[in-house]
């Protein structure tokens, strides 16, 4: 029986000298040699649990901004209720949703969509400002060519929003890293484990390995994520270059 | 002809922005709307594509009624140029150009070498096309602007305050190609500014509106210059419109005196000889005017284009009064300098003869004649 399965059987009883010598922060390199396989996964499992609500909420929020924008005066109820889900604590969302929506209490799906609807809360004031970031005289240009509605906004306002959203897009995503972590501590397999490894290794005095892996983990996760996120900014706003990043 | 039959707009808090205008313009001709803020000038223009709907009033182009039209195929027919150009930031400078024949359906590959011909047209250098417009000056984005404008070759062309955001020289470039950009083209452009001069140089009519969106006057800009209809035309038009209105009349033969001249380089003793009254004309060696020289500062050194004063304006022969009289009163020697078609001197006038051939124009009657050439430059 190897290591890490006792820890996760009982992991309570296990003598620390059977796992690592090492309980300094520094022996999360030891700890995450022997449990590789099992990190690796839950790392997959964190970074498609971060991304999919974001590239779901996003999708949502732009119908959502446009509204917005579109009708003014649906601006600030859509704009608060949005900025008052994201007050809703995760655990209780993640809680909840298996009666929201149907779903088994362990299923990562609770966790994608409480995470939709946080991502959704931050952008849609994102997209409705992002679309309103068009000056005047564009627009009037854009209207007096003959642009339909339509065409205004898949050619103009979508395009020049692109930098205001992709910004929100990257709090998004940050922040869903961190709250994907959350869910752990109800049992979904992802990176949030670790915390609650360390934590249930935590008899009598710290057991700092799995906790500092999580954190890095995370933090590097987050920092590759908000990387693709800039990058596909880059290749979507050429005229930004052009000038310097202005 | 773009024809306003009886156009009221008025605001759901009452504001009148324009009063029952009654107005045409032309085909091939340049309409100036012009008037302080608040007459309802880019109103008026506006409510020809429907940017802005009339409260009540027909709008004609030519035999159509605008409003029986869907409004993005009516303004994909009337190329719109703006004051801060408003080009999209995010497409290149030819993207731009291109919009409205993409709009349309066009032939992508025929759009954009029409877009390429349209930017040698309004004086933009072909590597420009994959620019983006913030890598373009004021004047340049403008310049794309009025290429865009063009690029579906529309036969109305509406244009509001173009060339205001840009500096005075470079506006009064823009004026000039524009003008003969136009002479090429024979649009028919209605133009709004808030600016006279601009719209007496600019317009082949030019229609006054008062606050209030009421037409104070519709006239060629000579006549509007010489009989403004009422006190509010008076004062708008300005202070010395009389002497304004000398630019819409053609000198004709003046009574040039010959000039005897020095070139750049000569002796200084030289000079001081050919003075006449204190003051010698320098020109450079193919006899182009380039500044007076005062005889007395003509020390030991060879004449330079260092000591020459600049004020004096030059005119052609072919110039209107009012540059024939310019030339005169800016010359520091008091003789005006006129100059062939390609800037060689041929003599000098004074004032008073230019102020003579105008008292003769007086009494024969003539009438002033169309729109003379560009102002003068200084040597």
């Amino acid at each position: 029986m190897s290591a890490q399965s006792l820890a996760r059987s009982m992991p309570q009883s296990l003598p620390r000298s059977l796992l690592a010598v090492d309980s300094s922060p520094l022996g999360m390199f030891g700890y995450f040699r022997e449990h590789r396989d099992e990190v690796m996964s839950w790392l997959g499992y964190h970074a498609w649990l971060s991304a999919v609500p974001v590239v779901a909420g996003l999708l949502i929020a732009l119908p959502l901004g446009w509204l917005a924008r579109r009708y003014r005066w649906t601006y600030p109820p859509l704009v608060t209720a949005a900025g008052m889900l994201y007050t809703i604590p995760s655990i209780a969302l993640f809680v909840a949703m298996p009666d929201i929506i149907g779903t088994q209490i362990l299923d990562p799906v609770n966790v994608a969509v409480a995470l939709t609807v946080y991502t959704v809360a931050l952008l849609v004031r994102v997209v409705a400002d992002g679309l309103g970031a068009v000056s005047e005289d564009v627009a009037q240009a854009a209207t007096a060519m003959g642009l339909t509605r339509r065409q205004r906004l898949l050619k103009v306002e979508l395009p020049l929003a692109v930098p205001v959203i992709a910004a929100g897009v990257r709090v998004a995503v940050v922040a869903n890293v961190s709250l994907v972590a959350v869910a752990g501590t109800i049992g979904v397999p992802e990176l949030g484990q670790l915390f609650t490894t360390g934590f249930q290794l935590s008899v009598g005095s710290p057991y700092y390995p799995p906790i500092t892996l999580g954190i890095v983990l995370c933090v590097l996760l987050a920092l590759a994520l908000d990387l693709l996120v800039v990058g596909a900014t880059w290749l979507a706003t050429p005229w930004r270059r052009a000038v310097g990043g202005r | 002809m773009i024809r306003f039959e009886s156009v009221s707009k008025e605001y759901a808090d009452g504001t009148v922005a324009v009063d029952r205008l009654d107005l045409v313009a032309p085909s091939g001709a340049i309409t100036v709307l012009v008037g302080p803020s608040g007459c309802g000038k880019t109103t008026s223009l506006r409510m020809i594509n429907r940017m802005i709907e009339p409260s009540s009033g027909r709008i004609w182009l030519d035999d159509r009624d605008t409003a029986s039209v869907p409004t993005h195929e009516l303004r994909r027919g009337i190329g719109y140029v703006i004051q801060h150009a408003g080009l999209f930031p995010h497409r290149t400078v030819l993207d731009n150009i291109t919009t409205v024949p993409e709009l349309l359906g066009h032939d992508r590959k025929q759009a954009r070498a029409r877009a390429l011909e349209l930017m040698e047209r309004v004086g933009l250098p072909e590597q420009f096309a994959k620019r983006y417009p913030a890598q373009l000056s004021g004047g340049q984005q403008q310049r794309v602007g009025v290429a865009r404008a063009l690029a579906a070759d529309p036969p109305v062309m509406l244009m509001d305050e173009p060339f205001s955001a840009v500096d005075p020289v470079v506006r009064a470039q823009l004026q000039n190609e524009f003008l003969s950009l136009q002479a090429e083209l024979g649009k028919t452009i209605v133009f709004v500014t808030h600016d006279i001069d601009e719209a007496i140089k600019l317009g082949d009519q030019v229609a006054v509106l008062q606050v209030g969106g009421h037409l104070a006057q519709l006239a060629p800009p000579a006549e509007l210059l010489s009989a403004p209809a009422d006190s509010f035309v008076a004062g708008f038009v300005g202070r010395d419109r009389g002497y304004r209105a000398l630019g819409f009349a053609v000198a004709g033969r003046l009574p040039v005196r010959p000039e005897s001249a020095v070139t750049l380089g000569a002796a200084p003793g030289e000079a001081r000889e050919a003075a006449e009254g204190g003051w010698v004309l320098v020109t450079d060696h193919e006899e182009r005017p380039q500044g007076w020289l005062r005889a007395e500062q003509a020390g030991a050194d060879r004449v330079s284009e260092a000591h020459l004063n600049l004020g004096g304006t030059l005119a052609s022969e072919t110039a209107t009064l009012r540059e024939a009289l310019d030339a005169a009163l800016s010359s520091p020697s008091g003789r005006g300098v006129i100059v062939d078609g390609s800037g060689r001197l041929l003599g000098t006038v004074t004032a008073s003869e230019v102020l003579t051939r105008i008292e003769q124009q007086r009494a024969t009657g003539q009438p002033p004649s169309p729109r003379g050439g560009g102002e003068g430059e200084a040597p």
